[in-house]
Formats: C-alpha cells, sequence, structure tokens
C-alpha cells in the first residue's frame, strides 16, 4: 500500500508550506492513472494528519479523467488503463495527455 | 522488529551489512545507527536505547514557493505541488551519485516468488562484471544472505511496513555498500507489482520479472509497473512444456503497455537465454556510463 507513504509525502509538503498556520482544507488533483487507490489516500490522511497542522483539515480530490491521443490518427480517447497503443483497429502508438497527475493543487489556511 | 537490535518500530526502515552494523530511518527522517560488530556473546553491547527520536529531519524541507501572504482569515493558496517531487529529488541525487562513480544501476522488479532472488544469484555468479546488491524486503535477511553467498557485497534493505524501495532507502544503503567504480548495482526491490512502480530511485534502467506461471495477462493488470519497464524478463520457462502459457498472447500485452520495452525469454534453472541477458547488462551499461 504504497498510498501510506504518498499521504505521508502530502501532508509533509503541506505542513512545510502551511509554516505552522492552521490547515483547514488541502485539495488534490489525482489522475485516474496515477495507480492510487482513493480510497486508500483517503484512509491514510486522516491518520498521516494527526498531530499535525493538518489535524481536522478536509480532503477533496479532483479527479482527472485519463485521455490517450492516437499517434497515426490523432484522435483522443478515454483511458481507463494506462495503455501505450490505441485501442482502434491499427494498434498504433498513442501517448497519455491526461490522467498522470499528482499533484497538491492547494491549501486552505488561516 | 529490526532482527539485529531488537529495535521495535513497525514503519522504520533498517538498513544492515553483513556485520550487524545497521541504521534505522524513521518515517519522519530521523536516522540512528547502531554497531552490530562486537558481539562477544557476554552481552557487552549496549543498544540502550539512548537515542532521541527526535525531529532532526533536516532534508528537503527547504523549498518554499513563496505564496505564503500572512494573516488574514481562511484563504486558499495555490501550491500545485508535485506529491513525488520529494523522492524524486532524491531520485536525482542517486543518478548524480551513480554517475559521479560510473556506476551503472539496475533496478530489478516483480511480484513476489517471480524469481529475481534466483536469477540474481546466477547472474552475480557468471556476469563477467563487478558487481553489487541493495536487497529490499519487508523483513528478513534471508535473501541478502543467498546473495552473499555468491561472494558479492550485498546490502540489506528492510522497509518494515513499506512495500518498495524508496529513493532515500537506496542512498542510506549505498552509503554502506560504497560500490566500485564503473561496476554494477543491482537493486531488487520489495516483491510487489504495485508500489515499487511510482517510486523512481535513481536507476538507470527498470527490469520487470514476468513469470509463465502469473499468466498472460499480468501486463494488462499491473500496468503501472509494466510500463516504465527497459526490459521484460519472462522468467522461469524451463516449465513451458507444463504450463498452457501463450507466450505470444504475453508478448502483445506487454507490447500494449510498454511497446518500447525488450523481451526476453530466461530460465535460470537451465540457463537458456542467460547470456542474452548478460549481454543486455553490458551493452546498457557502456550506453549509460
Amino acid at each position: 500500500m504504497h498510498e501510506l507513504s504518498i499521504t505521508r509525502n502530502i501532508v509533509a509538503t503541506v505542513v512545510e508550506h502551511a509554516r505552522g498556520r492552521k490547515v483547514d482544507g488541502v485539495t488534490l488533483k489525482v489522475g485516474d492513472l496515477a495507480g492510487i487507490e482513493l480510497q486508500a489516500l483517503r484512509f491514510c490522511f486522516d491518520i498521516c494528519a494527526e498531530g499535525t497542522c493538518l489535524e481536522g483539515a478536509e480532503l477533496h480530490i479532483e479527479q482527472i479523467p485519463g485521455r490517450g491521443r492516437c499517434l497515426e490518427c490523432d484522435e483522443r480517447v478515454p483511458l481507463e488503463q494506462p495503455i501505450a497503443i490505441c485501442p482502434c483497429d491499427k494498434r498504433a502508438r498513442m501517448i497519455i495527455e491526461a490522467g498522470e497527475e499528482l499533484l497538491i493543487h492547494s491549501m486552505e489556511v488561516h | 522488529m529490526c532482527r539485529t537490535c531488537g529495535c521495535s518500530d513497525g514503519n522504520m526502515v533498517t538498513v544492515g551489512d553483513a556485520d550487524g552494523d545497521h541504521t534505522h530511518i524513521l518515517p519522519d527522517g530521523t536516522v540512528i545507527e547502531h554497531q552490530g560488530h562486537s558481539h562477544d556473546h557476554g552481552h557487552s553491547h549496549d543498544h540502550g536505547h539512548s537515542h532521541d527520536h527526535g525531529h532532526s529531519h533536516d532534508e528537503g524541507h527547504s523549498h518554499d514557493h513563496g505564496h505564503s501572504h500572512e494573516g488574514g482569515p481562511s484563504k486558499v493558496e495555490i501550491l500545485e505541488a508535485k506529491v513525488m517531487e520529494k523522492n524524486d529529488r532524491l531520485a536525482e541525487r542517486n543518478r548524480g551519485w551513480f554517475a559521479g562513480r560510473e556506476v551503472f544501476a539496475l533496478n530489478i522488479m516483480s511480484s513476489p516468488g517471480s524469481g529475481k532472488t534466483t536469477l540474481l544469484e546466477r547472474t552475480l555468479r557468471e556476469l563477467d562484471e563487478t558487481s553489487s546488491v541493495v536487497e529490499g524486503d519487508q523483513e528478513t535477511a534471508r535473501d541478502a544472505e543467498r546473495l552473499r553467498a555468491t561472494g558479492v557485497p550485498v546490502v540489506q534493505v528492510n522497509t518494515g511496513t513499506g512495500c518498495h524501495l524508496e529513493a532515500d532507502m537506496v542512498w542510506m544503503g549505498l552509503q554502506t555498500l560504497r560500490p566500485e567504480l564503473g561496476s554494477v548495482v543491482f537493486i531488487e526491490n520489495v516483491g510487489n507489482l504495485v508500489c515499487p512502480a511510482l517510486f523512481d530511485l535513481g536507476e538507470h534502467k527498470r527490469v520487470v520479472l514476468f513469470s509463465i506461471t502469473e499468466g498472460e495477462d499480468k501486463p494488462l493488470k499491473y500496468p503501472h509497473m509494466f510500463k516504465a519497464a527497459d526490459l521484460v524478463l519472462i522468467t522461469k520457462m524451463d516449465l513451458l512444456p507444463h504450463l498452457d502459457f501463450d507466450m505470444e498472447e504475453a508478448r502483445q500485452a506487454v507490447a500494449t503497455i510498454a511497446p518500447d520495452a525488450q523481451i526476453m525469454e530466461v530460465s535460470t534453472k537451465s540457463g537458456a537465454g542467460m547470456k542474452g541477458w548478460y549481454d543486455w547488462i553490458r551493452d546498457a551499461k557502456r550506453a549509460a556510463t
């Protein structure tokens, strides 16, 4: 379960930016192809936030759907898995344009 | 629990060498070093636990993006910070460390039981390169012991509850291991097809093992692991006559996720395909260092 160590990173980064201020909320951007189990992330967040300035903070997660672009036909394809070959018949190469994000977008402080 | 000194903390990472000297890294970054050498069985080693597990994390906390307008009521501050930034930064440090010593590093990954340790045992005996190993496991030094028997330096990193190696653990391992100039370092990751995929260790190449007892669709089920692979080693090929394994389907599955990855079939038991693997290591090393 890598979500635990990822959540530790999230909390540590926010604590650093907050510089002692109380954090009321954190917003993440997580792509559907980032390999993160959101339920596990939420579960870990409260545990990792305990005893820090994030304790009790709300976790908002903005999910970003996966999207690939076929290098052959230039078509945009919605992706549920990070595949590199276009599901279209030609088995053409595809690049992943969206869905691999794993960012701390913002924090709410006072 | 640390099996060398008995320290108990489920979350810590332990790095140890053959002499029993070892180091713990706590989740907050605190480093505790223990000397394991003076075991005269009179129990004179006092590991007395006088280390304060304080908060001496003195690295990685320096970047401020300067968005903090002090004071005022609750407000939103945009960070757009990469979650993996700290690990990525430490992986860069490893990369620089490798480059400075012309060391070629391979990150070996697979599910448990795919044959990583067995592959390394044979490789360390047969590969004509100076080598050493960073061995990652959740618990025990069993794999490290097996590899040490080949006569090659091995450092064991126990990740405790962690299911993967991270860049800082590899860094700690390297400080103990001190690989020779121009040598090859094999980093045997924790057996797991999910978590290690996300953590850059600063390696030159990623090798993913995929044994034919696992099923042809493994790459489609665990795409994150396979998509970053430079080489996919299909292992346990000696079992092929006993299984209904469709090699073409397996190769297609790899190509769907990782079209640039090379695929090789090997049997550590019979030795088939091993020469190709050694040639690949030498070629990749030459290109990288």
